[in-house]
Formats: structure tokens, sequence, C-alpha cells
């Protein structure tokens, strides 16, 4: 027998061929039927800015991987990509080009490649970004484009406020709800996300859409976006029949703002979320909580963002105590 | 394949489905032709190596004990051949470690008289459970699914424990292997005797046979011939490993957890485990006076010319199997002896078959290598997979950075060593190497804990 020696190694000796990649990938392409309605709504300035934000964050990874860590570079694994789409999907369009840079500067360099680049960093890199950036530039972080903007021949009027920031606007200027309603979208503008927002936040129906597919091919599983998304739906709805003049319904808050994109797209992260079934219900849930008492109690209209941050720290406990049920026990 | 006529049953927990790659399922059980030496290993079971009964020179006879099990947990070795001991040394088994063996010249083919060598079915019991014990042990049976425990063990109830149901073991979820395949379509009468008379030693009635079914043919065939055999039951699996582990198998067929290891056994929650090839080892050594000296093993790989299913005597090397199945491809960079979720690599292909060996599965230099280690990305596919609730995430780090309290609180002992978690692991993580390392660990310290 002439043969080369037999590799020797421990089982098992197949794989199921799942990678990063495959999954940074898919969660990519999932985001993408979102930006096309974006385009559809804000025009081609959506795709500038997303690619300003894909690209410098490609950029700074790869700079600090190569330059600074002088690790294996590994710009392209996707994850870089998916910071710097869900960065953009978090902006005004109308941002200038340059906060979208130090947006991206904030999540690659500060939020993820200081603790140690992918797998290590406790926050999500792209909502530190845009939290940095929404203290940091609050007016330029909260002028919003209306939906078909750009198809309009003049400057003037261009902008408007979210349902949201109507919503919070209204309360705090002591319009009742019925007055407040009759200047926001109908539920059937905030499915398909015909209003103002951020890039990626308009469209619900086609934020469900990805996550269908995420889904069906197991890239994220239920436990998160629907334990979030149903906390949201049954805390504003009990504020809304104890009092429906003074609180939105239960449907506007899943609808509108960032709830559908930070249920599926920014909670799932694996990276900052928890590792066992029981820890995802119960993140998801605090998620969906801190969202509503920011957006009906706090100061700023919007918690999508604050509240994963916020439970993104609170991850390492949450798999401290949450086990899966060991077999046999 | 018409995989829709059962309706399945599984495992609630983890899990992961992989593919078939059954590349010899139809090609039908032939007896290999003897070789020119065997290689006998004194340990081919879980427990006390054998006792040697003949020594270098002495000429032996098919079927002739030559080793005597050496207390309880142990098996008695028999020759696979007749021809003269030539000597006995160390022999690189499958597991990697050297281990004494009786090599025999074989000389003829010459049967001990005890043994019925007619092919006709015997059907009726005559035994006692206690004479059907004697048998067993008598016939150095163990577990052929790969444990390799010995059989008369677990067919002595313990005291204290009652048993409620017989649990048959033909599943086979690795992908590849056909072994018990083909011996349930070519002798499944065999094996449901056998079920009878494992059935009579533990003084109860019922027995379940579980089978995966992506093997249609043989659950339709096993569901026929139960119409003559009282109190056995088909049951369909689905096709998820590792639904042949005990642990998977017991709770998809009576819906109840084994609790963990070391301590938990079957037989705590009223089962008893046989696999379908021990059941036909039962049959052949209680009906037919056979001691356990051949079994079935599939030689396979996407390569391979002749993916085959072979009768061979123990001690047979494995490079005999390969040959008469086309030879060692060309760019082979990896041999299993097993299969490819489970199974261990082999370093020469002149180890022997032995009592566990159920398949040998040859893969292309492509395939035999491990991809980069990348970071964690906690995406939680290993927690989710896991069969027995554990986190080998957690489990691989405590192990790394040496917190073996941490480890033992988080249940690495329970780990059963499926290797769900590194086919699910996207960032080609050696989970289960730090994991073994560390369960083994943990282990002696809890040994040496109750010795103090």
């Amino acid at each position: 027998m002439n043969q080369k020696p037999l590799t020797v190694s421990l089982s098992p000796h197949l794989y199921s061929g799942l990678s990063i990649e495959k999954s940074m990938y898919g969660v990519i392409l999932a985001l993408l039927p979102a930006l096309a309605v974006s385009v559809y709504v804000f025009g081609l300035g959506v795709l500038y800015l997303t690619g300003i934000a894909v690209a410098s964050c490609i950029a700074f990874e790869f700079a600090i991987q190569k330059y600074l860590l002088k690790v294996p570079v590994r710009a392209l694994d996707g994850s870089a990509i998916l910071t710097g789409l869900l960065l953009a999907f978090n902006l005004p369009v109308n941002l200038p080009w340059w906060m979208v840079i130090i947006g991206s500067f904030v999540a690659i360099a500060i939020a993820k490649m200081s603790f140690g680049g992918l797998g290590n960093n406790i926050f999500n890199p792209a909502l530190i970004a845009r939290v940095f950036l929404l203290i940091s530039f609050p007016v330029a972080m909260t002028t919003w484009p209306k939906a078909f903007a750009y198809r309009l021949a003049s400057v003037d009027g261009r902008t408007a406020a979210t349902p949201l920031m109507l919503l919070k606007e209204g309360l705090l200027n002591g319009q009742t709800m019925a007055e407040i309603s009759a200047k926001l979208p109908d539920y059937g503008q905030l499915l398909l996300g015909l209003i103002g927002g951020c890039i990626g936040e308009v469209s619900a129906a086609a934020l469900i859409l990805g996550g269908l597919y995420l889904l069906w091919k197991k890239i994220i599983s239920w436990h998160i976006p629907v334990s979030m998304v149903a906390t949201v739906f049954a805390f504003s709805g009990i504020l809304w029949l104890v009092d429906p003049a003074k609180y939105a319904s239960p449907l506007f808050h899943i609808l509108s703002g960032g709830v559908m994109l930070g249920a599926i797209y920014m909670a799932t992260d694996y990276v900052s979320s928890p590792m066992t079934r029981k820890g995802m219900l119960i993140y998801g849930c605090l998620i969906g909580a801190l969202t509503v008492i920011i957006r009906v109690f706090g100061a700023y209209p919007e918690g999508v963002s604050f509240a994963i941050l916020i439970m993104n720290a609170f991850v390492p406990l949450i798999n401290r105590y949450c086990k899966p049920h060991r077999f046999g026990e | 394949m018409n995989q829709k006529k059962f309706k399945s049953q599984t495992f609630p927990q983890g899990g992961v489905h992989s593919a078939d790659l059954k590349l010899s399922a139809d090609q039908p059980i032939q007896p290999l032709g003897l070789p020119q030496t065997v290689a006998i290993p004194l340990s081919q079971h879980i427990g006390k190596p054998a006792a040697a009964l003949v020594a270098v020179g002495e000429s032996v006879k098919v079927g002739q004990l030559i080793a005597k099990a050496d207390g309880f947990i142990s098996a008695n070795i028999h020759s696979s051949v007749s021809g003269k001991v030539i000597k006995i040394e160390d022999v690189m088994d499958q597991t990697g470690y050297k281990k004494k063996a009786f090599v025999i010249q074989v000389e003829g083919d010459e049967w001990t008289a005890t043994i019925d060598r007619s092919p006709e079915i015997k059907r009726g019991i005559a035994f006692s459970a206690d004479e059907i014990r004697a048998k067993v042990m008598q016939a150095g049976i163990v577990g052929l699914g790969g444990a390799t425990f010995p059989s008369h063990v677990k067919l002595a109830v313990p005291e204290g424990k009652t048993a409620k149901c017989l649990l048959i073991n033909g599943v086979e979820c690795e992908p590849f292997l056909t072994s018990d395949h083909r011996l349930m379509l070519e002798h499944g009468e065999q094996i449901l005797i056998g079920v009878q008379i494992a059935l009579k030693a533990l003084g109860i009635e019922r027995a379940m046979v579980g089978i995966e079914d992506n093997k249609p043919d043989a659950i339709e065939h096993l569901k026929d011939l139960t119409k003559n055999y009282k109190g056995i039951e088909i049951h369909p699996l689905k096709v998820w490993y590792p639904q042949g582990g005990e642990r998977q198998l017991v709770k998809a067929l009576m819906n109840k957890e084994i609790p963990p290891p070391p301590k938990g056994l079957p037989i705590d929650v009223g089962a008893i485990v046989l696999n379908v090839a021990t059941c036909f080892a039962i049959y052949e050594a209680v009906q037919k006076n056979k001691p356990l000296f051949e079994r079935v093993v599939t030689v396979t790989g996407s390569n391979l010319k002749k993916p085959s299913n072979f009768l061979v005597r123990i001690g047979t090397p494995i490079q005999q199997l390969i040959d008469v199945s086309g030879g060692i491809p060309e760019g082979t960079g990896k041999i299993l002896s097993g299969g490819p979720m489970m199974g261990k690599t082999l370093l020469t292909t002149d180890s022997p078959v032995t009592k566990g060996t159920g398949g040998i599965v040859l893969f292309d230099e492509t395939q035999s290598h491990r991809k980069e280690m990348l970071d964690c990305i906690r995406c939680a596919k290993c927690v989710s997979v896991c069969p027995l609730g554990l986190e080998p995430y957690l489990l691989m780090a405590m192990t790394d950075k040496n917190m073996l309290d941490r480890a033992e609180e988080e249940r690495i002992t329970n780990c059963c060593e499926c290797a769900c978690c590194v086919f699910a692991c996207p960032a080609n993580r050696p989970l289960l190497d730090y994991i073994r390392y560390g369960k083994t660990t943990v282990l002696q310290r809890m040994r040496s804990r109750q010795q103090k």
C-alpha cells in the first residue's frame, strides 16, 4: 500500500455547511425588499447613503484588522456590510454624508473592533452608532423627509415629522388622541411604508417578508421577534384600553417606528442576544416593554434603539440564569 | 420512497438533519472470504479485558472459547477461524490504542461441533430466563450498535428496578451505514425471534422496534413479520440525528427521559435497549449455539468503487474489506470506523474488525480536513441542536479557561458526544474536542472525590 498517511481527527467528520458568511449574507438578502421600498419612497438618495455606510464600514473593518490589530482580514464576511446596512436603515435619508461616516466609525471601530471584533462585542454596533449620532446631531437625525419628497419641485415642505413624533408632540401640547389621529397615516400606509421616517423603518410589510425568509432559512428563530412585538402590542394595548384618548392603539405602535426593524433584524443580532430559547423570550419581552415605556413615558418619541441597547447589557445575566431544559432532570 | 405512509415519531429537543448517503443500502450482505491471519483483541467490549485461555502454538476451531470474561462486566472471546495461534501481541485497534490480541494463522474452516449450521429458522424457545442469560454470556455477546456493553448484564434487571418495555434500536441514524438495514431485510425473522428471547429473559411482554423512515422497506418487512410475533411493535421514526442515541430513542418511543449519566440508565425508566444486530446475535447464540465471532460490516465512501455490506469474521484486517470493495480510491484522506458523526479515524487499515465495528467509511482528502476556527459569534446554534439541553459554547469556554467547577455545574458530564454542536457550528469551532477533554477531567475529579 503506497499511500499518504491517513488523517486522524476526532468526530464529527461531516458538517452542516453553515458558515458565518451564509448567515450574514442571508440577513442582507432579507433586508433588500425593505431597501427597495425605501428607494421607491425616498428616492435614489437611499442608495447613495446606504452605499456610503456600507463602504465605510468595510473600509474601517479592513483597516483595523490589517494595520492596527494585524489579524487575518475578514472584512467581507458580511458582518461589516450588515452593520453598514443596518446603520443606514436607522438614518434619515437626508443626513450629510460625513455624519454617516462618523457613524460607521463608531459602529466598527468603537462598538465592534475595540471589543475584539465579530463575536465579542457586547452591544449592537449599528445601534451604538445610531444613538451616538442621535445624541451628537439631534437636529439632523430627526429631520425626516416626507414620503416621495424627492419628487417635489420646491425645497420647502420636504420634511415632516414621523408618526411617532406627531404623537409625542401632540400629546405634549395637550391635544387629544382624536385630534392627533387625524394627522397620522392609516394602518395601510404604515404597513406598506408610504410614510416619513428612517430609511429602513418605513415598510413593515417588507421587513416582515424578509423576516419570514430568515425564519424559513433558520437563520433566526421566532423567539425574539415574536416576544418583542407581542409585548409591545400587549403593553400598549392595555394602556389604550385604559384610556384611548391618551394612548395610541397597539396596532399603531407595532407598525410605526423601529419595532419591526428592531424586532426582526436588530434584537436578533447573534452576538448581542441571549443563547437559550428561554433567555430569548425574556429578552424580547423586556425590549418590548422598555420600548413602550420610553415611547409613552420618556422624552424621546422612539425607544426601540435604547431598549435593545439596554437589554444587550443584560444578556450575560440572562445567559447565566436561563438554562435550557437539561434532558433527564 | 414514500415516507408519508408512516406517521413517524421523534424526540422533541435538539438534533440535526444530516445527509443520508446510504450508498450501500441495496447491496445484499455477502460473506467475506477467509483472511490468512486474524488478530482478535482480548478487549472488544466495555469492561475488563477477557482472560486468555489458549497459548501460542495451540490449534483452535471456529467458535472455540479462547478468552474468558473476567468479572461480571466483561465478555467471552471466541476464535473466528480455525488454525494455529502464532502469537499474542499488542495490535493497534480502531481506537488507536494497542491492545493485546491473539494472532491466528488460518488453516481450513473447521467449526466446533456444537454450532448448528443448518439454514432453517428455529422458532420455538425452549430455554428459561436463566438459561438464556447464561447462553448469551457464554456466546460473548455485546451491544453491536457500537457501545459494546456486555448484553447479559442488560438482560439481568438489577434489584429494585422493574423492566417494562424492551426497545430495539433499528434506527441506524448515522449517515452512510447500512449494516443494520440489510440485516433487518435479510434476517428480519431471526431478529424478531431474538427479541422474543430477550423478552423471555427479562420476563416482560412488550417490545418496540424503532426504525428511521428512510428505510421504508425494512419497516414494511418487519411489520409483516410481526403478525406472527405477539407483543412486538414496529415504530417508524423521523430521520433526525441522533435518533438512535439511547436517550433519544427512549424519549421518542416511550416519552420518558432517562436521568443523566453516569448514574442514569434506561432501566431507571423501565426500558432496556438492544440493537437489532445484537438481537440477531442473541438468536444465533440461543437457537443455534453460535457464539459471536462474525458480524455485518458496511464498507462505503463516495469514491469507493463498490460500497458493500459484508459478513465478516472478527479479527479480519480492515484492509481486506476495502480490497474487496475495489481498493482504497486515489486521494483518500481519512478512513473511519463507524459513521461520520461519531466514528473514529483509523491510523492504519491493518487494524482488525472487532465486535463493535459496524462500518468503514472512506473520505476523500478534500473532505478530510477541518476548516479554520473563527471566533464564536454566539449564534446559539450549538445550544439549540444539543439533544441534552447543554450549552456547548459555554462548556468549551469553561474547559479552555480551566473552570472545571463551573463546567461540572453546567452538566458537562451529561454530554453524549453526538457531535451535533460541531456539525452545526458556523464558525468551525471544535466544541466537542474541548468538551471531551473537560468531561474526562471532571469525571476523574468526581471519582477521586468519592474515594476520599
